[in-house]
């Protein structure tokens, strides 16, 4: 190991000084110093110092040695976790650059995981130990010779399978039972008709308060946890772990090129001004271009975001290099997106048709066997492309399915629907997927969604997969 | 407040390795349901055993609810010439190159090579296999297993046998014994270097033991005629290069005769037979009559257990189709099983006769016939010949 922790101490205080007097407002910061087996050590289990073990897990790790021992692709210069203290990771193979450049870069996902109102619900003064609990827990079943590795495997695969269905906006509360009764009498109860001299008032339809769930429910793992009562205590526990560790990353995937681009933003700024030594500098600003480089046929989120970032600041403040020692509107502006915006809205608000086409963006379709341009960022494609952009960022890449009856046709047969908006589902995978619904149900599950402009139901039970199209 | 800079913690570098087996464990499960597949591939033909080969197979996918992949997308890097319809690329079934810290919900198709070696891979495939009906014949004298067992231990052995756990507990005892049987209680509170005796000593003791099964032979009985071509001689030798390895590989002291026939039949050497051709007409009758002079001259049929496995295309003269069938009954007498695989590759046009059919007024218990159509079919066709559930079939 060749880094100079000194050296780097030196720059860091000096790197904290800056970020403190641009305004980024940040949890501590702990760095921890590892070489390239730890990091893909780390990366494979998402940065926690300790996860609760899964083959996945294993796999991911084999998966990204296999590329790095190949040249595939390197490895990512920062790895930060949302806690209170921020824990980030360097590398002490990597040049001292490279690591200032982190540690910049790395204070600005910690301003972003303090700030943002997506990670409010996460937690992160707990952040760690609740991994560590998981851990904890999951390797007692696993340990517990009434339970074993093989039904503890076999129930986190189901719990994985539909962990993505869960409710997309943790920031808004979910209603109680009782506030969802008062919105069904609400919706029950006549409106008042000025007609109602000429026009019949409906009768008013006792609502069904026996219906379980009330309202369509998106969180499927706590659903099946709550009302499979045959379930066992570990069971429960799993799905809950599952299910809380979904709510950990939900914010980072909802904010990606927000939170990227911040990042990207905020180092810039910082190395910018932090008089490096010629060398120092010019080697950063290759790693710079490098990480904001485009990715054709791909997207970079670090690139979009950090575009969209200057664009705002340089539409209130003009094209001269920004200086954020002082309140501005500009930077003002920067702190009010990063605080109450995420990737979907942070799009549709800033990314117009300019700032597309200098980008290059362009919508891609599968046609046969090649892919092919099939609209492109002018002004009569920008609106398209834009829109095509927005149901691939974030969540929106997750189809919505909810339970609506958990005792359809009066057999206690799960009933999910699948919110149709122009996308079908993979039949390969929704098949599968339904088998793990299934298993933790265990009882029938039936999925009703579109295939092909047609309302088709999905039904796996005992018997195994049933399509049927409703005529 | 400064940060806080950490050297890296111990011991985190191997925290996955009890994941990483759980994966490695799916993988070889994968393996061996997609083993036809695997064999399909013509480089695992013919090769020598411990070389590593590598083989793609399908990950282990973790599903979940996804839309189908003929979704748009959307891609940056577009240039001021770049036009509708432009083609991008070929259709990719890659699902995107991972970012850190992505908790990765693209589906993709994960593709994984893995590395295994031929060994590991036969083993995997032999796992659930065996020469059906093997029978105790007299003079089972044929060491199909040779391994040393602990037996127990002893005072005298080896020094490389030395268990030094007993030995020292033997010491103890003696000690103990001795003190307590002592009369003179100054003894008991002299702390000594105790030495050891020549009685404390304890060896671990082995024993050979040697499994015997009866004795077997497999005749391996090809056609090379000159209608056998390329196509079908490949699909002959992968079933047979199946059945010599697994021969090879489970029953130590199997015996494996090779005899190649086109309207004459010789016994060749394992290397002419694989990588040897002939040419000439079609006498399958001559197959089987050499087969049985083999056994004659040398596998008695009350000594040993005897396999005949025979592939052709089942173009035979016509004239020889009755020979061939009493050469078979013969066969059938003094033969544990005898097998026929019919190759013939789809789409190969008109043959003149079949086997398949003729062989058909055969009614013995341990004659069976299978088909080979394609490269496919070669693993299947094995199994149904080999596999414990064999009287399914």
């Amino acid at each position: 190991m060749t880094v100079d922790l000194e050296e780097l101490r030196r720059y860091e205080e000096r790197i904290h000084e800056i970020a403190l007097r641009y305004g980024l407002d940040c949890f501590d910061q702990e760095f921890e110093i590892c070489d390239h087996e730890d990091m893909i050590g780390y990366m494979a289990y998402s940065g926690m110092p300790s996860h609760y073990p899964h083959w996945s897990y294993g796999k991911s790790h084999e998966r990204l040695k296999t590329l790095y021992d190949h040249g595939v692709h390197g490895l990512p210069y920062e790895m930060v976790i949302n806690s209170d203290p921020s824990l980030a990771y360097l590398m002490g193979d990597n040049s001292t650059c490279l690591n200032v450049l982190t540690i910049a870069h790395v204070y600005g996902h910690n301003d972003f995981f303090k700030n943002n109102f997506t990670f409010k619900s996460t937690r992160p003064e707990h952040t760690i130990s609740a991994f560590k609990s998981h851990a904890d827990r999951v390797r007692r079943y696993v340990e517990d010779p009434s339970i074993g590795i093989d039904r503890v495997e076999g129930l986190l695969d189901s719990a994985h399978a539909l962990a993505f269905q869960c409710r997309r906006n943790l920031a808004v509360k979910k209603s109680s039972r009782s506030e969802q009764t008062r919105r069904l009498f609400d919706a029950a109860t006549p409106r008042r008709d000025p007609y109602r001299d000429i026009h019949p008032t409906p009768d008013y339809v006792e609502p069904d308060l026996r219906r379980i769930p009330l309202e369509p429910d998106e969180d499927l793992l706590l659903f099946i946890r709550d009302y499979n009562p045959y379930l066992a205590d570990w069971e429960r526990d799993l799905l809950t772990i599952v299910h809380e560790e979904t709510g950990y990353f939900l914010p980072q995937i909802e904010t990606k090129i927000m939170n990227e681009g911040w990042a990207s933003y905020w180092h810039y700024q910082i190395m910018t001004h932090l008089d490096l030594p010629p060398d120092l500098r010019i080697e950063f600003m290759v790693h710079h271009n490098q990480v904001l480089s485009a990715a054709p046929g791909s997207l970079n989120p670090y690139r979009l975001g950090f575009a969209i970032w200057n664009r705002i600041y340089r539409d209130i403040e003009g094209d001269a290099p920004p200086d954020h020692s002082e309140r501005t509107a500009g930077r003002d502006a920067l702190f009010a997106v990063r605080e109450s915006d995420r990737d979907q809205s942070f799009l549709r608000r800033f990314l117009d048709e300019r700032l597309m086409r200098e980008l290059g963006l362009f919508e891609y379709s599968q046609q046969k066997d090649e892919v092919v341009v099939s609209e492109i960022s002018d002004s009569e494609g920008w609106k398209r492309t834009k829109e095509t952009l927005l149901a691939n960022v974030g969540a929106a890449s997750i189809p919505v399915i909810k339970v609506e009856d958990a005792d359809y046709g009066d057999t206690r047969t799960l009933l999910l629907r699948h919110y149709h908006e122009g996308r079908d589902l993979e039949l390969d995978y929704t098949e599968r997927t339904l088998a793990y619904a299934f298993r933790l149900w265990e009882r029938p599950v039936v999925l009703e969604t579109l295939l092909g402009g047609k309302a088709t139901t999905l039904r796996f039970d005992h018997d195994g997969f049933v399509m049927k199209e409703l005529v | 407040m400064g940060a806080v800079f950490r050297a890296k913690r111990e011991a985190v570098a191997d925290r996955s390795a009890t994941d990483r087996l759980r994966h490695r464990q799916k993988i070889r499960s994968s393996i061996r349901e997609n083993i036809a597949d695997i064999i399909a591939e013509e480089s695992i033909i013919g090769r020598s055993g411990d070389r590593v080969i590598k083989v793609p197979i399908r990950g282990i996918k973790e599903y979940r609810f996804v839309y189908g992949e003929n979704q748009p997308g959307v891609a940056e890097g577009a240039t001021g010439d770049t036009k509708r319809g432009d083609v991008v690329g070929p259709r990719s079934k890659d699902g995107g190159r991972p970012k850190p810290g992505e908790a990765g919900q693209e589906p993709g198709v994960d593709y994984y090579e893995t590395e295994v070696s031929l060994d590991e891979l036969i083993d995997i495939m032999f796992e659930d296999l065996e020469l059906p009906d093997l029978e105790r014949k007299q003079l089972a004298a044929i060491e199909s297993l040779r391994l040393t067992k602990r037996k127990g231990f002893r005072s005298v052995g080896l020094r490389v046998r030395l268990d030094r756990r007993r030995t020292i507990r033997e010491k103890i005892r003696r000690v103990r014994a001795r003190k307590k049987s002592s009369s003179d209680p100054g003894l008991a509170t002299v702390e000594e270097r105790e030495p050891f005796h020549q009685s404390d000593l304890r060896y671990r003791h082995r024993t050979v033991e040697i499994h015997k099964t009866s004795n077997a032979v497999v005749l391996c009985i090809m056609d090379t005629s000159g209608s056998m071509d390329v196509v079908k001689k490949y699909l002959a030798r992968s079933f047979f290069f199946l059945l010599y390895q697994f021969v090879a590989r489970r029953y130590e002291a199997v015996e494996v005769v090779f005899i190649a026939h086109d309207v004459e039949a010789k016994e060749v050497t394992e290397d002419e037979f694989f990588h040897k051709g002939e040419a000439g007409g079609t006498f399958v009758s001559s197959g089987y009559r050499k087969a049985l002079d083999t056994i004659a001259d040398r596998y008695h049929p009350q000594l040993w257990n005897i396999y005949a496995f025979h592939c052709s295309d089942g173009d035979n003269f016509g004239s020889d189709n009755a020979a061939a069938i009493a050469a078979v009954k013969d066969l059938c007498a003094v033969a544990n099983l005898v097998g026929y695989g019919e190759i013939k590759p789809r789409g190969a046009g008109y043959y003149g006769s079949s086997l398949l059919e003729t062989f058909q007024q055969i009614d013995v218990e341990n004659f069976q016939t299978v088909l080979i159509e394609r490269k496919e079919d070669v693993w299947p066709s094995f199994r149904a010949l080999l596999g414990k559930d064999r009287s399914d079939s």
